[in-house]
């Protein structure tokens, strides 16, 4: 969809960014910073376990397009819904129900969330979002990540859906 | 594994179309060759879709990428398309595993390439190489950037 501009600053390895004030945060506990695709079905398994727990938990976009054609749409959009406070109640909504993505769905999922649905579709398509959320997928390849959900605790990787390990160790 | 240094091992492999990529075609160019034990397994998936992600970005560093398994070209280019990447994939199927024995990734009790990158130079040279501990952990996509920043310097 968007290309990556290649004058968006190098890709070399770089330490995950800090919880910043435009990250989209939730909840109190262990700090628990996710790389996500709104696509993935492995995200939304792992947004199951995460609702479940008490953490402080950090959602940063990481959308592979090659993969999931949509991913970038949607991560788009979660901005604009976000633009309108709506951010964690379009992240429940768009992983709780991955069949229906298309533009139409996402229409009907705003009047469902009280989002203004012309607001909506100027703002996710406005330069703005877009790097926001390229501004995520760059930080999360600098900081090694190759696969969706990546959940960082304590600074360390943790690809892939949690485990039972990882689970209960933020489950206290 | 081969050393930076070294003159890249000569090869020539049908990619997943049928048409020849040989050595000499690297030249002028930075070229990073991804060796990946097999297509379909997931981990080799979510490695190319994520370098598909930033060939932009290696593009404008003049860098191309090129994967190479030992399966056939029918079945990269199949796997190609299920990943939906555009990174050409050369097919190191006959004599099987030519080209990872020349580059020394060769794991002969499974008959297939280890996970390995390697870095080559406008001159044919092996600039950098990486194999990650185990066949299961991905080299991330930053560390090809660490490399073409470490040869520019």
């Amino acid at each position: 969809m968007t290309p990556s501009p290649p004058d968006a600053g190098d890709l070399s390895s770089s330490p995950l960014p800090p919880v910043g004030e435009d990250d989209h945060v939730r909840g109190d506990g262990p700090l628990v910073i996710e790389y996500a695709d709104l696509e993935c079905p492995y995200c939304a398994k792992a947004n199951l376990l995460l609702a479940e727990l008490p953490v402080r938990r950090v959602f940063r976009h990481f959308p592979i397009v090659s993969k999931h054609p949509r991913a970038r749409i949607l991560a788009h959009a979660l901005e604009a819904a976000g633009m309108q406070g709506a951010f964690w109640a379009m992240h429940g909504s768009l992983l709780g129900d991955q069949g229906h993505l298309d533009d139409p769905h996402l229409w009907q999922r705003c009047e469902q969330l009280g989002i203004d649905v012309a607001r909506f579709d100027a703002d996710r398509r406005s330069d703005g979002v877009a790097e926001r959320v390229e501004r995520d997928f760059r930080s999360g390849v600098r900081a090694g990540v190759m696969t969706t959900p990546t959940l960082f605790v304590d600074g360390v990787a943790h690809p892939g859906v949690p485990d039972a390990g990882l689970i209960a160790r933020l489950n206290r | 594994m081969i050393e930076a240094g070294a003159s890249a091992p000569d090869f020539s492999l049908s990619n997943q179309d049928g048409d020849t990529v040989a050595l000499q075609d690297l030249e002028g160019q930075y070229s990073v060759l991804v060796f990946f034990p097999a297509a379909f397994s997931p981990v080799c998936t979510d490695q190319l879709s994520v370098y598909e992600e930033v060939l932009p970005d290696l593009r404008a560093r003049d860098a191309a990428l090129y994967g190479i398994s030992v399966d056939g070209a029918f079945a990269l280019k199949a796997f190609q398309a299920s990943v939906g990447t555009t990174i050409p994939l050369l097919s190191d199927f006959h004599p099987k595993g030519g080209m990872a024995k020349a580059y020394d990734v060769w794991v002969p009790e499974r008959g297939v390439a280890t996970r390995a990158l390697v870095l080559i130079g406008p001159d044919l040279t092996v600039l950098w190489t990486h194999r990650p501990s185990s066949p299961l952990e991905i080299p991330g996509a930053n560390l090809i950037f660490d490399a073409l920043d470490a040869v520019a310097a």
